[in-house]
């Protein structure tokens, strides 16, 4: 399978990327893996007459803690994730959803930041951005802006992102004492997209007492979901099996899957349940440690 | 729209015209008929594409041409010493690690990186390493097999360095 037609560009600076774009409007779009656009693209289900190369932008992969921030550069690949130490220590929900992300050779491609960007409810970090509230950081035409994660997702393939915009990094809470992730997905097979996923991310107090509670789920809906009504039961509670029982129905419930060939509808909201509960549990053992 | 691109491949530097939309393992097959590189499924799911830019393995269906400018490339046809096998081709043909060898180069060639980012790997990590590249002959079990000999081989060979 061949792309249309389309004319490449290479990029070497966030400036002259978006200058790019801005000469050839909507009919541009950036590449930076290419492991979710370029197979769009061979099947013909995106036409893009010009793609902008932004993977060769340098001084946008990195992975940091800066204040109270994780900070990653979008450009970081999913390879550099999984081997990074910083994260091998203190950030196991990220370990946990980059082994379960397509296989390693596509991880060598694919990046963080074009996972986000894409706006496919499908994708894996989504669900993580939501658990932990990130902030996405993106340069535009206007210069620099920061886009809290509730505003980021607007609906399949759509984002808070205007056409000349560019994802630069993602900030998420830094590790501390009493916090823990986690996520996990179920796929019929490696590469697969998940046949539904549940990222979990809490803050405890000295008492034990959950301060923070986030909650993403993957491929359940037409746009990355939040459990809101579960965050809010938990949200300054301590975290019994009584609640974590309640909260697995409520996510059952409040999640809109459909049917399809990874399973029927009734059969994702079993496993939302069973994985929302699990992941609740393993993220709390994670925070007391 | 053509583009002017220069690449290492297999040691040697080649420069060509390419499309925009050039596919990198159409670029490897048909303009420098290096036939060992595999098209399986077209969709970056089997991985029989699978070469290394820069050291790392990527499958070339997924894979530009115009954008390996300037890129270090390896194929099958590239890691054996004139004369020999590499200690991961020895080991699939000692160990039966293939049947048809569609999978084969694409195998051979993600088992390298994998070697490479970790020399002494359990089963376990053997079998997620090599999770995105496909064999519908063996069943996986001498595959396995091949990269734990050729694994034994390479440590051997880095500790007499």
């Amino acid at each position: 399978m061949i792309p249309a037609n389309f004319i490449y560009h290479k990029a070497t600076s966030v400036k002259e990327a978006i200058a790019l774009v801005q000469t050839h409007g909507e009919e541009a779009k950036y590449m930076s893996g290419g492991h979710s656009l370029l197979p769009m693209m061979k099947l013909r289900f995106a036409t893009p007459e010009h793609i902008i190369d932004i993977s060769k932008i340098d001084g946008l992969s990195y992975i940091k803690e800066d204040g109270d921030f994780l900070k990653i550069g979008a450009l970081t690949t999913q390879t550099d994730m999984e081997y990074n130490a910083l994260i091998l220590d203190k950030y196991a929900i990220f370990s946990d959803a980059i082994k379960l992300t397509a296989d390693p050779s596509v991880r060598n491609v694919g990046t963080i930041g074009g996972n986000i960007a894409h706006g496919d409810a499908a994708n894996d970090q989504p669900a993580l951005m939501l658990a932990m509230r990130a902030t996405i950081v993106a340069e535009g035409t206007d210069g620099e802006k920061e886009i809290p994660i509730d505003e980021f997702f607007h609906g399949f393939y759509m984002t808070a992102l205007e056409p000349a915009d560019i994802l630069t990094e993602i900030r998420v809470p830094k590790a501390k004492k009493g916090s823990g992730g986690a996520y996990h997905k179920v796929e019929r097979k490696v590469g697969d997209y998940a046949t539904a996923g549940v990222a979990v991310h809490v803050e405890l107090d000295d008492m034990g007492v959950c301060q923070e509670i986030g909650i993403g789920l993957t491929n359940v809906s037409a746009v990355p979901m939040r459990l809101d009504r579960g965050e809010a039961l938990l949200k300054g509670k301590k975290i019994t099996e009584d609640l974590i029982e309640e909260v697995g129905t409520m996510a059952s419930e409040d999640c809109e899957p459909t049917s399809d060939l990874r399973g029927s509808e009734a059969y994702k909201r079993s496993i939302v349940n069973t994985i929302t509960k699990r992941m609740i549990r393993l993220a709390l053992e994670r925070a007391q440690h | 729209m053509k583009h002017t691109v220069t690449m290492t491949i297999n040691g040697e530097s080649v420069t060509a015209e390419v499309d925009s939309r050039l596919l990198l393992v159409h670029f490897i097959r048909e303009n420098l008929d290096l036939t060992g590189t595999h098209i399986g499924c077209d969709t970056s799911n089997c991985g029989a594409c699978t070469i290394l830019l820069d050291g790392k393995s990527i499958k070339s269906c997924t894979y530009l041409a115009v954008r390996a400018d300037g890129a270090e490339i390896t194929t099958i046809e590239g890691i054996a010493a004139e004369g020999t096998n590499h200690p991961l081709q020895q080991a699939f043909h000692d160990q039966h690690g293939l049947h048809c060898g569609f999978c084969t180069p694409g195998m051979i060639m993600r088992s390298i990186d994998l070697l490479k980012n970790n020399p002494n790997p359990t089963e376990e990590e053997i079998r997620w390493g090599i999770s995105g590249n496909l064999c519908r002959c063996t069943g996986y079990n001498n595959i396995v097999k091949s990269v734990q000999q050729a694994a034994k081989e390479l440590q051997k060979e880095s500790e007499s360095v």
